[in-house]
């Protein structure tokens, strides 16, 4: 119980806390700090709830199980290494005059509340308070997106904030109709919003109520995850707004919306008894995958292109929870895992290839490896992670994923061979001369922080290799939940 | 008046359904704020006539929070933006307004549809105003994709949430409390934050036409 307190009070303290003290220097490291503390008591809040099991805290509001407890780890560790990238990331942001010392303050101060949404969305048991994060986190977001300022983040970050906006706003009507299920079943008197007490009820709720609530909520969340073809903010938002903006948006939040999804899915198929939530989810999965593979191949703007990565592996994730079954299931929140971690390592190896470079447009960004070789091995080891080579995390979810698809989907299967093909030639294309080959780029007066490139791909690669079984059962219990 | 609660709480749907017509078509951006805040009203009475009749305090609550925020804050922060902003008496030419209201008709006629299934289930007093609600937000909606100036589309975000508001509160007697008081919340920042960015964009690009911002296409 109390370290949820301090899972929750830290970020916000940390908000309030950086927006006070205004930017010096400091700033930084208190940034770093309080994400430290945030991980430290997500860690101990994690062991707490692995030793005893699920609980409920403050009177039922939060909930804490196998299906959150992790994500609240990896969201919380993902900040801290962002925060950490972020340090010498933003310094140079302010020599190059992109940022300035108010600038400083109110990134620094977004990107502890926006960690603050995060956890409150994937903590609380009561799905109107999960609206509530998720918009919250939306309207952080949207201001650490247009943190420069330029006339394109400015672009940027109102079509994020109005296409959120409206989407987000699917979601509240859905779940206004949950919450009118949940009404005819337990009287107006018990009515209840809280995930636990719907679950209980879940067999009852009205049919053909819940089959719109689900809708609405997979078009409101499915915004926010990115889904083809509410998918337009979401390539803007990452080219234009700082890098470790676009690390966490790929790696967190993006999980978070997933995360909101899930949960409403898991009360759709106990109502329904059918398959129409997974189904939906196949299409939606299905189609961004495919759309956002033929996408990338097009981009010249090297987050552009990753962005449209993030939409691919969205889609696949979503795809494989909609198949269903603890297999699927699993490889499902393997990947969300899987891909978090490699997908922030890129962004940050990104980040600092176009900072040498002085610009994102991949043409003019050449022979890494020369200039740095750790921060182009950094960005080569991503990718082919990212491409779900072996033996790599995403290799394991991607095999599990397509091996079920194949048995259970096969209509589905040569889709999915297919985007994932040109995904991979269209990226390895571009990429191999930005390593390899003469270089353009220059030095930089900060040197990068690059530990958490390699802790984020050493993970990735260990989930390929071996996963403990503390973790192993962890997914286990949270596809069984997920998976029926 | 128990008697004609549920014709008054009709009424005052009706009345919502019509104010969001009026904004669709009005050019004026003062008078599209005043017809929010009219609309903010029509909602606010629903929800006290609601409380009222269902003797739930939690209405009175709900709808005291829709008179702060809808229609006195927030129309008083639009109508101080637009006074420093100088579009107080800006006209924005429309995309043809008889193809627009025959669309919204159109999108009525769906929104019924949608909720008839549920309005027959629903025993609440004012249970047939689903379609209502629904038929809000989507005008709301198609409001914020036909209006090229950044004010309008705010209002169009402003009254989508109105007619969420207005489903939770008819068709389940308003949502949990603190949730109530996170929607205002989120409401209320959201409103301060696309004030500052109006003011930017107005800077960046010497207007608040979103047709500047289309920079950022796929080629």
């Amino acid at each position: 119980m109390s370290a949820l307190f301090l899972v929750l009070g830290i970020p916000l303290l940390g908000g309030l806390v950086l927006a006070l003290m205004g930017h010096r220097p400091l700033a930084r490291d208190v940034n770093v700090g309080f994400s430290l503390g945030t991980f430290l008591a997500a860690c101990v809040m994690t062991a707490q709830v692995i030793s005893h099991g699920p609980e409920f805290v403050w009177d039922k509001l939060f909930y804490l199980d196998a299906l959150n407890v992790f994500l609240v780890t990896l969201t919380a560790f993902v900040g801290l290494t962002t925060a950490i990238f972020s340090r010498p990331y933003m310094r140079v942001e302010q020599d190059h005059g992109k940022m300035n010392a108010p600038r400083m303050r109110l990134y620094h101060s977004m990107y502890q509340l926006f960690g603050f949404t995060m956890l409150l969305g994937l903590t609380t048991n009561n799905l109107g308070l999960v609206w509530v994060a998720m918009e919250a986190a939306t309207l952080t977001t949207v201001l650490l997106v247009s943190v420069y300022r330029t006339s394109a983040s400015l672009e940027a970050a109102w079509k994020y904030f109005i296409l959120c906006g409206v989407g987000i706003a699917q979601a509240l009507f859905g779940t206004i109709l949950l919450y009118m299920a949940a009404d005819k079943v337990m009287g107006p008197e018990h009515a209840t919003l809280l995930w636990t007490g719907l679950n209980d009820i879940k067999a009852q709720l009205d049919p053909t109520i819940i089959t719109l609530a689900f809708v609405f909520l997979l078009v409101g969340y499915g915004t926010k995850i990115g889904l083809v073809p509410l998918h337009s903010w979401l390539p803007d938002a990452h080219a234009e707004g700082p890098t470790p903006v676009s690390a966490v948006l790929s790696g967190l939040l993006l999980n978070v919306a997933m995360y909101a999804v899930l949960r409403c899915k898991v009360l759709t198929d106990g109502a329904l008894g059918n398959q129409m939530a997974g189904q939906l989810m196949m299409g939606f999965g299905l189609l961004s995958v495919v759309v956002a593979a033929f996408f990338l191949s097009r981009q010249k703007d090297v987050k552009r292109m990753f962005s449209y990565s993030s939409i691919e592996h969205m889609g696949l994730i979503t795809f494989a929870f909609g198949m269903g079954g603890p297999v699927a299931s699993f490889a499902g929140l393997l990947h969300m895992t899987a891909h978090s971690l490699v997908k922030s390592a890129i962004f940050f190896t990104v980040g600092h290839a176009t900072q040498k470079a002085g610009t994102q447009v991949m043409s003019e960004i050449r022979g890494l490896i020369k200039v740095n070789p750790t921060v182009g091995w950094g960005l080569m080891l991503g990718v082919m992670a990212i491409l779900g080579m072996p033996p790599f995390g995403l290799f394991a979810s991607e095999f599990l994923l397509l091996t079920t698809a194949m048995r259970e989907q096969p209509w589905a299967a040569p889709f999915l061979f297919m985007a994932l093909g040109v995904a991979f030639a269209s990226m390895l294309i571009r990429v191999l001369p930005m390593v390899f080959g003469d270089t353009t780029l220059k030095p930089l007066a900060h040197p990068p922080a690059l530990v958490p490139v390699f802790v984020h791909l050493v993970l990735g690669l260990l989930l390929g290799l071996y996963i403990p079984d503390y973790l192993n059962g962890w997914y286990v219990q949270a596809a069984h939940m997920l998976g029926g | 008046m128990i008697k004609f609660a549920p014709q008054l709480i009709n009424l005052f749907a009706t009345l919502i359904l019509l104010l969001s017509f009026a904004m669709i078509s009005q050019r004026r951006i003062v008078s599209l704020i005043n017809l929010f805040m009219i609309q903010g009203a029509a909602l606010v009475a629903a929800s006290f006539l609601l409380g009222y009749v269902t003797h739930q305090p939690d209405l009175y609550v709900s709808g005291a929070l829709t008179l702060v925020l809808k229609v006195m804050l927030i129309p008083w922060m639009l109508y101080r933006m637009i006074a420093k902003l100088n579009v107080r008496w800006d006209v924005e030419s429309l995309f043809n307004v008889p193809t627009t209201m025959l669309v919204g008709i159109g999108l009525v006629i769906f929104s019924f549809s949608l909720a008839l299934p549920i309005s027959r289930l629903s025993d609440s007093l004012a249970g047939g105003s689903l379609g209502i609600a629904l038929a809000c937000v989507f005008l709301s909606f198609m409001m914020m994709i036909t209006r090229s100036k950044a004010v309008p589309q705010v209002i169009g975000f402003l009254s989508m949430e109105n007619g969420l508001i207005f489903a939770a509160t008819t068709v389940t007697n308003g949502m949990p409390m603190i949730v109530e008081f996170g929607i205002a919340l989120d409401v209320l920042v959201g409103v301060l934050i696309l004030g500052v960015f109006m003011f930017q964009i107005r800077e960046k690009f010497d207007s608040l036409d979103i047709h500047n911002l289309e920079a950022l296409k796929e080629d």
